[in-house]
């Protein structure tokens, strides 16, 4: 089956970032596709590049750009919410790119389902 | 908007855009209409759901100033023109907050929660917010 993934929750404050991540991971293992992850309202924190959380715990945005990566997954930032959070291409993380919401709707056009991860 | 992002290949399908959530005191509610918003420029079938707290962005006389954030909500007064027509409310949740569709903005077609959940077995992408 062929997924896009809505984020609609920041990292560390809202479970709602890594169950999507963890979503994702194994929907790839189980031969699905995902095309397109877009983040939205305070999803759009799960792209900064100036994120460091704590050596012990797991690394939210480092996940998203190996998935990026080794999967080709499209991450797609909504560039009206980024802006509002002070989120651009200056620190932006690697495998995100920054773009309209049109890309949300287009990815509900393509995907057999959308699965959207929020509050 | 470039025609490579309108042209889906015809495809049309049904979206759902679900509000659950209080005008103010969040982002969601305002951030929901602007996805809703981009939507419209889609050409896909398009309604909107307003549940629990989400019935209070339908209010009328909203008035912001104390909290000083934007009024947004002339906003739905507006959908119609931009061909979004399909609002449906919960009828459970205006009877659990004492409305009625007289305190509303706009016309909107009241549904039981029974009825909710059967038009959202029928849609394509439901989008909750």
């Amino acid at each position: 089956m062929k997924f896009a993934i809505l984020v609609n929750e920041g990292p560390y404050q809202h479970q709602a970032a890594d169950t999507a991540y963890l979503f994702t991971r194994s929907a790839l293992e189980k031969g699905h596709s995902i095309d397109r992850i877009f983040f939205y309202h305070d999803g759009v924190n799960n792209s900064s590049s100036l994120t460091e959380p704590p050596q012990d715990d797991r690394n939210i945005v480092e996940r998203w750009t190996k998935l990026a990566d080794e999967h080709g997954v499209d991450l797609v930032v909504c560039v009206a919410a980024a802006l509002r959070r002070g989120i651009k291409d200056d620190n932006l993380a690697k495998g995100f790119r920054i773009s309209g919401l049109g890309q949300l709707i287009e990815a509900g056009i393509q995907a057999d389902r959308l699965m959207v991860f929020g509050d | 908007m470039s025609d490579e992002m309108m042209d889906e290949g015809g495809v049309v399908k049904k979206f759902m855009y679900v509000n659950r959530k209080a005008p103010h005191g969040t982002i969601y509610a305002l951030e929901s209409l602007e996805v809703v918003l981009i939507a419209a420029a889609f050409d896909q079938d398009v309604s909107l759901v307003f549940v629990d707290d989400g019935v209070y962005q339908l209010m009328k006389e909203q008035k912001t100033d104390g909290i000083e954030v934007k009024n947004f909500s002339p906003t739905y007064r507006a959908l119609e023109m931009y061909d979004i027509e399909k609002l449906y409310v919960e009828k459970e949740s205006l009877d659990a907050r004492g409305l009625t569709t007289d305190d509303l903005l706009v016309p909107v077609e009241v549904m039981s929660a029974a009825e909710m959940a059967d038009l959202m077995a029928q849609q394509d992408v439901v989008l909750s917010f």
